[in-house]
């Protein structure tokens, strides 16, 4: 297999954060991603794993050691120019109130300066890419929407300037069982085609299993195991295996209801 | 009463144009300090407890010192109106300021949080989120603001500035309770009006939840 010399497109170097009491949040993580690749911060909550992903569009900046995004420092810019270049997703999706959907997604095209016909072209594009009928949805406000709906509007805003990296914070963390399954058989497919590069934060092991091509698992600001989804089942490392077993203890004929079944589908 | 109409009635609609110039100058005036003060104090939150506090201290001053302290001053010459508009923005800075720091202060985190993470610029984001989202709260200061310097602009006759109170003055010390209502009637009906259409405004300009 020939192997290309290109920039990982996110690259931690020794990454840590602390703040300002002396608590330590990040302990030196180094981790890559590369360029189209789905990776997975897995982790229990107050792991860092949130943290780790804010450095990224710089809503923090590491006390230590360095993120690059494409091979450059992200402090070494403008924030709101790198930012717009990285589509964020969080769990409550934050939209903006006062703004019907049309003109959230359409928002970082609005900042930018881009003409009226342009961002509504691209808003029904991108509707359309995330499951919603453009018609019937453009210029509803984000409290006539359901949650799932929501999160599918962040997502389309999001993606609106085609940025090549997306961060995701718990995007589906909200939603109910079945929403999020339909979430993330749409994030999949979208991601198949597009081609992102894409940092998730999750703490549900099968959303992980089903979307990402590696996974980090953190553990009190540690990276701890940073596998492909076969050899993180696998894993015999102990804090692996208790997550793995965490995470399947409803399961009678032992672990491979969902995750086995879908990553079989995911593998081609 | 038809005739102290006929003989008042002049008088009452210019007094009335007056007052609604005092109050609406004031108004414009405090708006354009506190709205900018209040976006400032939140990005500095720790001004917000000195500053917040001095303008409470000014709307504690009694209104009729608050004239008498004005009337001395160089700089406000010597138009009455100038002094009272000056006392009278006084007065409304503190609603207008507490209510913009507030409403943009209330704003969800995660909307902040979206706004910066996309990439708006700090002015951006005050002028396409935290302002429009934070409007109907500043209205709602600015019509508070307006109603209590309806009542206040009553006084302003004291220091000659002219307005409703001058018919309300003249009517105490002449004893005829006719022209003291012939003030205060125009004037309690400003303030419901300008209540009235300012509380419309804020309810258009909410954004639901």
């Amino acid at each position: 297999m020939e192997r290309v010399a290109v920039p990982a497109a996110i690259e931690f170097r020794n990454v840590s954060y602390a703040l300002s009491n002396g608590r330590t949040i990040l302990h030196g993580i180094s981790l890559a991603v590369e360029e189209g690749s789905v990776m997975a911060l897995l982790g229990r909550s107050g792991s860092g794993k949130t943290t780790l992903l804010r450095t990224v569009n710089r809503m923090i900046a590491p006390t230590g050691g360095q993120v690059l995004v494409g091979g450059a420092d992200v402090l070494a810019g403008d924030a709101a120019t790198l930012r717009r270049g990285i589509g964020y997703v969080i769990q409550e999706a934050g939209l903006f109130p006062h703004c019907t959907v049309e003109r959230n997604v359409g928002m970082v095209l609005e900042a930018q300066g881009r003409p009226r016909a342009e961002r509504d072209a691209r808003c029904r594009e991108l509707l359309a890419a995330v499951g919603l009928e453009p018609d019937a949805f453009r210029t509803r406000y984000p409290h006539q929407l359901s949650g799932g709906q929501r999160q599918r509007v962040g997502l389309a805003r999001a993606l609106a300037a085609d940025p090549p990296i997306l961060l995701m914070d718990e995007p589906f963390g909200a939603l109910d069982p079945l929403t999020r399954a339909e979430m993330q058989d749409m994030l999949r497919g979208l991601l198949a085609k597009l081609r992102k590069t894409v940092l998730l934060v999750t703490h549900d092991l099968d959303e992980a299993l089903y979307l990402a091509d590696t996974i980090a698992l953190m553990h009190e600001g540690r990276l701890v195991a940073e596998l492909g989804p076969e050899e993180f089942l696998g894993s015999e490392q102990p804090e692996v295996v208790a997550y793995v077993k965490a995470f399947h203890r409803g399961e009678k004929s032992g672990g491979d209801r969902n995750g086995g079944e879908r990553r079989a589908e995911a593998q081609p | 009463m038809m005739r102290f109409l006929s003989q008042y009635g002049s008088q009452i609609a210019t007094l009335t144009l007056e007052h609604l110039w005092l109050t609406g100058a004031a108004m414009l005036l405090a708006a354009a300090i506190a709205i900018p003060a209040g976006v400032w104090l939140t990005r500095s939150p720790r001004w917000a407890g000195p500053v917040i506090g001095i303008a409470n201290v000014l709307q504690t001053i009694p209104s009729l010192a608050m004239f008498g302290f004005l009337l001395p001053l160089p700089w406000l010459g010597e138009r009455a109106a100038r002094i009272a508009i000056a006392a009278l923005t006084a007065y409304a800075l503190l609603p207008i300021l507490r209510n913009t720091y507030a409403g943009i202060r209330g704003i969800e985190p995660a909307v902040i949080e979206a706004a910066e993470a996309i990439g708006l610029t700090r002015r951006q984001r005050l002028f396409k989120v935290e302002l429009p989202l934070a409007a109907s709260f500043i209205l709602a200061g600015l019509r508070t603001a307006t109603v209590t310097c309806v009542g206040i602009a009553t006084i302003a006759a004291a220091v000659g500035a002219g307005g409703l109170g001058e018919l309300i003055f003249r009517g105490v010390a002449s004893i005829d309770n006719r022209l003291v209502l012939a003030g205060a009637v125009p004037a309690a009906l400003l303030a419901l009006a300008a209540d009235g259409v300012l509380g419309l405004l804020e309810r258009w300009l909410r954004v639901p939840a």
